[in-house]
Order: structure tokens, then sequence, then C-alpha cells
């Protein structure tokens, strides 16, 4: 199996802090992880190369120092990764993004291209499907399990708000994936030597034969007019005492306010 | 401080450090509790290649010395030293086949050893040779083109859980200590069977068990090194592994450390933080100065060692002697530090110091540590006349 993994290089969550006067993300100083849903797309990948042998590729989209995320894949378990780093691709949203990352998936032909079902910065979950509807290929998001893959088809599950589905797909396909789908391996002592000789390609727009309109700002529509952190509610009254107590007091409440 | 490690030594520390963290820390209350085998942890270690630090590239392994292993053991036991004595007497059994195995036994075990698939332990204790290791009773005849065992070993860390055991046995007991030989046994030949899983004060993550031997047949090719040579074997064998018990001393004792350090920043009494008294600072000064010198002699010897020394016993005694009594002393001062805290289960430092304790009794008690030590400063006294 030939497979592309897309990663994301995400500050890390868990350290970020909101700038009060701007409402923007204070980025300097934040250590950069991989997307940890990504984490779960690689594991899923590295496993599915190890049942049926064949190659995986990560692929990302960013800055040059975006290709540390790569190396950390490569200590996991990838084989080879590409850097997609260009000035041209600047601002893009997920339009512009899922056309960036599909014109260098058609490059690379695989077999399941996997994408974790979100990143944790952006949080739009569009970016899997969107790759997918631009290679015309069937797209499968949010798999939880995945249940046997074949010469040509794939059959897997699909976490819904209730149960799942079973969902059986022709290859090449594309699957986004949450984080009940496996636990990520820690790096391994060859994953991490190999990840620090490793080459990382360095592909561009012109790389990829990417159209200049469609890529970076130019190629999106969304346009971020304002980032803020919503006020916080400060009207709010805690009622004390025993459930009984609570009650009464709410329901009083709720009268005074003509609620009831 | 900073020992100058290369980047390489620094990539295994961190890895090291991150397995113990995410993997080790959150469940080692457990696994002291119920005496579980750490089976999940030791597949982490597996797939992250720590099993094939020490063993030559040739073999799957990653051709690293005893540096390198006790960066790795020195990690694992800041957080647990009863996952860490499960890991390291696994090289400790290794070391018989590294040194002294042949060319065919060193392709037939070290590959599985290395990539974590096979566990391995070292017998040599029995009821009466401990540290009297000329006192063993267990035996091999050679019949036709096989040897015959016969006799129980004690006290053996991963017994029951290792597929390939090092064993020392008599071959001729009227030669005494001479008339040892080492062999290689396999789980599941007839005639190996296991004792009792022993119930112990600390490191009870890790399995301690008797093999029993009645006429278990092995192959005659599965002696290790030619007959006689069984106690060369046992010794060169603790020479290299004794510095990793050293190993373990120094990160118990900076796992034990960082908890009390942690506590008496937080702890208040008459109105401050009790690290703001001299009292616990005096402590805390000691400890801390206690664990980087050990530290420092024990990254000393292992690169020793490593330089391919020929007479490494005094050196490796030295810093297994000096880290372990270090480790028992810093463990019982953490608790002191903590109070009625530290001797409470909640938190972690009772088990570091129970755990601590056999550092100064396994792989050769500190006493004899210093008959070790004792017997070196002789002879190179009587060289220099």
């Amino acid at each position: 199996m030939n497979i592309v993994v897309c990663i994301k290089q995400v500050p890390d969550a868990a350290e970020v802090k909101i700038n009060p006067e701007t409402g923007t993300l204070i980025r300097e100083g934040v250590p950069s992880i991989i997307n940890p849903y990504d984490m779960h797309a690689i594991e899923a990948a590295v496993q599915i190369k190890e049942k049926t042998s064949g190659k995986v590729t990560a692929i990302t989209m960013g800055p040059p120092q975006a290709e540390t995320a790569l190396r950390d894949a490569i200590s996991l378990g990838v084989d080879e990764a590409i850097l997609l780093t260009d000035k041209a691709f600047a601002g893009s949203d997920t339009l512009a993004t899922s056309y960036t990352l599909s014109k260098t998936i058609e490059k690379l032909s695989p077999d399941i291209i996997i994408c974790g079902k979100q990143a944790i910065d952006g949080d739009t979950a569009q970016v899997g499907p969107e790759v997918a509807e631009f290679l015309n290929i069937p797209h499968v998001a949010y798999v939880r399990k995945i249940e046997d893959i074949g010469e040509k088809s794939i059959r897997v599950q699909r976490l819904m708000e209730e149960g799942y589905d079973v969902v059986e797909s022709t290859l090449p396909v594309l699957l986004t994936v949450v984080k009940e789908l496996n636990e990520p391996r820690l790096p391994s002592l060859k994953g991490k030597m190999a990840a620090k000789k490793a080459e990382i390609k360095k592909w561009t727009a012109a790389d990829i034969g990417a159209d200049e309109k469609d890529v970076g700002l130019k190629g999106s529509p969304t346009q971020v007019k304002n980032i803020f952190a919503p006020e916080p509610k400060k009207d709010r009254q805690m009622l004390e005492g025993t459930p009984e107590e609570q009650t009464d007091a709410l329901i009083k409440k709720l009268m005074e306010l003509k609620c009831l | 401080m900073d020992y100058f490690l290369t980047e390489e030594q620094v990539m295994i520390r961190d890895l090291a450090r991150q397995i113990a963290e995410e993997k080790i820390v959150p469940q080692r209350e457990e696994l002291d509790e119920k005496e579980e085998f750490p089976w999940d942890i030791m597949k982490v270690l597996a797939q992250s290649d720590m099993f094939g630090l020490f063993i030559p590239e040739e073999y799957g392994g990653l051709g690293k010395g005893c540096l390198e292993l006790a960066i790795a053991v020195e990690e694992l036991s800041r957080a647990c030293l009863g996952v860490s004595t499960t890991y390291a007497a696994n090289a400790l059994g290794t070391y018989p086949l590294l040194l002294y195995g042949s060319e065919e036994q060193k392709k037939k075990y070290l590959p599985d050893i290395a990539a974590g698939k096979k566990l391995v332990a070292f017998g040599l204790t029995e009821a009466n040779a401990g540290s009297d290791a000329a006192g063993i009773q267990t035996t091999a005849k050679l019949e036709g083109n096989e040897y015959v065992l016969n006799g129980t070993k004690q006290w053996i860390t991963n017994g029951g859980e290792a597929e390939i055991y090092t064993i020392i046995a008599m071959t001729d007991k009227s030669k005494g200590a001479r008339g040892a030989s080492a062999f290689i046994v396999e789980k599941g030949t007839p005639g190996f069977s296991f004792g009792k899983k022993e119930k112990k004060m600390g490191i009870r993550a890790s399995t301690t068990r008797e093999l029993i031997f009645e006429n278990c047949r092995i192959p005659k090719e599965n002696i290790i090194g030619r007959e006689g040579m069984g106690f060369i074997v046992a010794m060169k064998t603790l020479d290299n592994s004794r510095v990793g018990v050293g190993a373990q001393g120094v990160g118990v004792a900076q796992g034990a450390f960082d908890e009390a350090v942690k506590f008496a920043r937080q702890r208040v009494q008459f109105g401050h933080p009790i690290i703001s008294f001299q009292a616990i600072q005096h402590m805390l000064a000691d400890m801390a100065t206690q664990i980087e010198a050990a530290r420092a002699l024990v990254y000393s010897v292992a690169r020793y060692i490593d330089s391919g020394a020929k007479d490494i016993s005094k050196a490796s005694a030295m810093a297994k002697l000096f880290a372990t009594d270090m480790a028992m002393k810093v463990t019982v001062d953490a608790v002191q530090v903590m109070g009625g805290s530290g001797y409470m289960r909640e938190y972690p430092v009772e088990k570091m110091m129970r755990d601590a304790k056999i550092l100064q009794i396994y792989e050769g008690t500190n006493q004899i540590q210093r008959n070790v030590i004792g017997q070196a400063l002789i002879k190179e006294a009587a060289k220099k006349k």
C-alpha cells in the first residue's frame, strides 16, 4: 500500500495564551507539535504499512520550521516527507490548502490518504474532505476502526453521534480519523536517528504545478475580519444549599424574572 | 550539571524520560500495589528500540555501550525501580551471551533480544550460594550430546516471564569455582519449571521466581564458552552490569529528590513554605550533592568500561557501592522532608524508599562490593613493590 498522511504543525494547545488586547494567539515561545489528531493518522498509516508493506509519505504545508513536524513523523515510522513551502502559499484558507495538498497528492498517486479529523488550531475539519473532492475520490470522515483492507477496497467504521456506520469504499480513498482509532506509539531510537539524517523534500507551487491564483491568499475566499475572545458572562449567580433549597431558590428566581 | 553527552546520548535520555513520564509514572502505583509484571511497558520499550541499545548492530541492535544503557536505566529508575529492574535484569542475562557467546549463539538469540521479542534472565543465586558464588549446587552433567541439569536457582529476576535463561551450574564439583560452567536454557525445555513468585518489600512490578531443573536436557552446544569458565562468565557479567545498578541508584534518588523539592515548596508551616527553612534546605543540599557525585562516578565508570578497559572490577564495584548507598540515604531523607505525607502511599517516595533497599543487596551486596574493592587494592599495592 502506498499511503500519504497529511499533517499540520500546530501550537501546543496546553501552552497557548491569548493576547487580551488584540484577541489573537500569542505564538512566541509556544512549542509546536504535530496536530494531535494527525498523530492518530500517522499511527494508522504506519500500522497499515507494517501489515501490508509499502510506503508512508507525510506531507505538510507550512513555513520552513514545519520541517521539525515532518522529522518527528519520520521518528514514528514514516518513510518519506515533503514540505510544501512557498511564499505564494501564505494566507491559505481551507480551500486553498486543500487545493495545494491535492496537487501534491496527485503526484504521489497513493492508495490511501489519511488525515486527522481536524486541526486543533483551526478546528474546521474541512481540509480532509475537500482534498478528496479536489482529487475526485471517495472519502470517509471520522474513522474509528479500519476493519479490512483489500486489493481494491477498504471497510471502516465511521463514528456517529450514536453508534457507528460500517462503510465500504473503493481505493483510492481518503480517510479522516478520530482518536478512538488507535494509540499513537512513542518514537523509536532507530526512527529518531533516521529522522535526524532524513532528507526532507521541499516543494514549491511550481513543483506541484499549482495555479498561482488558486493558492495562498489569492486562492482563499475566506476573509478573517476579526479574531476575539468572547467576553465572559458576568451576571451569574451560584445557588447553594441542599438540592431542595437550591431548587426552591431557582424557582423563586425564575418567577422574579418572569420566566415562569 | 552538563556531562557533555553526545547528541545521540541526549536523544536516548529524552526518549527514555518520555517513556518514563508518559507510560510508567501513571502506572507505577498500581503495578506496586498489584505486584503486576509490566508487560505493556515492556512492549513500549521494545517498540522504542530500548532493548537493542547495547547489542551490536550486526545483531539488530544499536551498538551502544554501558554509558547509553546507564542513561536509559537512570531515566526509567527515576519513575519506577520495579520497571527498571525488569529492564536492567534483561541486560544482566544478556551479558554472558554478549561477552562469551559463540557466533552461532549470538546469531540465534541476540536479534530477538534486541527487538524485545524475548526477555532474558540470569540464574546464579541459590539457597546456599549468594555472596559465595562458589557454593553453587546445581549440576550439569554431559551425557552424549546433551547436558543434564539438576538443581534449583533462587530469587531470579524475570523468572517465569523471560524466554531465555543464562544459568551457572557445576560441571565438575571437585574443582570448586573452576568447575562451574554457563549455559543457555530456553523456557519450555522439558524438566525446566518455575517455583512460586516471591512477595517482596519493594520493586514489586519486577517478578522474582525459583528456577527448578529436574533432569533438564539441553543440547551440548548451549554451553557458553567452555567447561570451567562459568565463574569467569558470571564475574565479568557482574563487572559490566554493576554500573547499571549504580545508574538505578542515581535514578531512584533523583526521582525521590524531585518529589521532596516539589513538596517542600508547597507545604506551608509557621506561615512559610518549608523549603525556606534552613533545616530543610540543608537536607536538600546534601541530597542534591550526593546525587550529583554518584552520577559523575557512574558516568565516568561507564565511559571507562566503554573505552575497552580490561580490569573494571574495582571501578564498577565503586560505582555500585557509592550510588546505591547514596540512593538509600536520599530516599530515606526524601520521606523525612515530606514528613507524614512522605510515609503515606498517596505520595511516591515511600515506594521509592522500599524499592531502593534492594540496590544495596542484589548483584552483590555492598559488603561484597567492598571486598572486591579491597582485594583490588591489595593487588595494586603488591604490584607497586
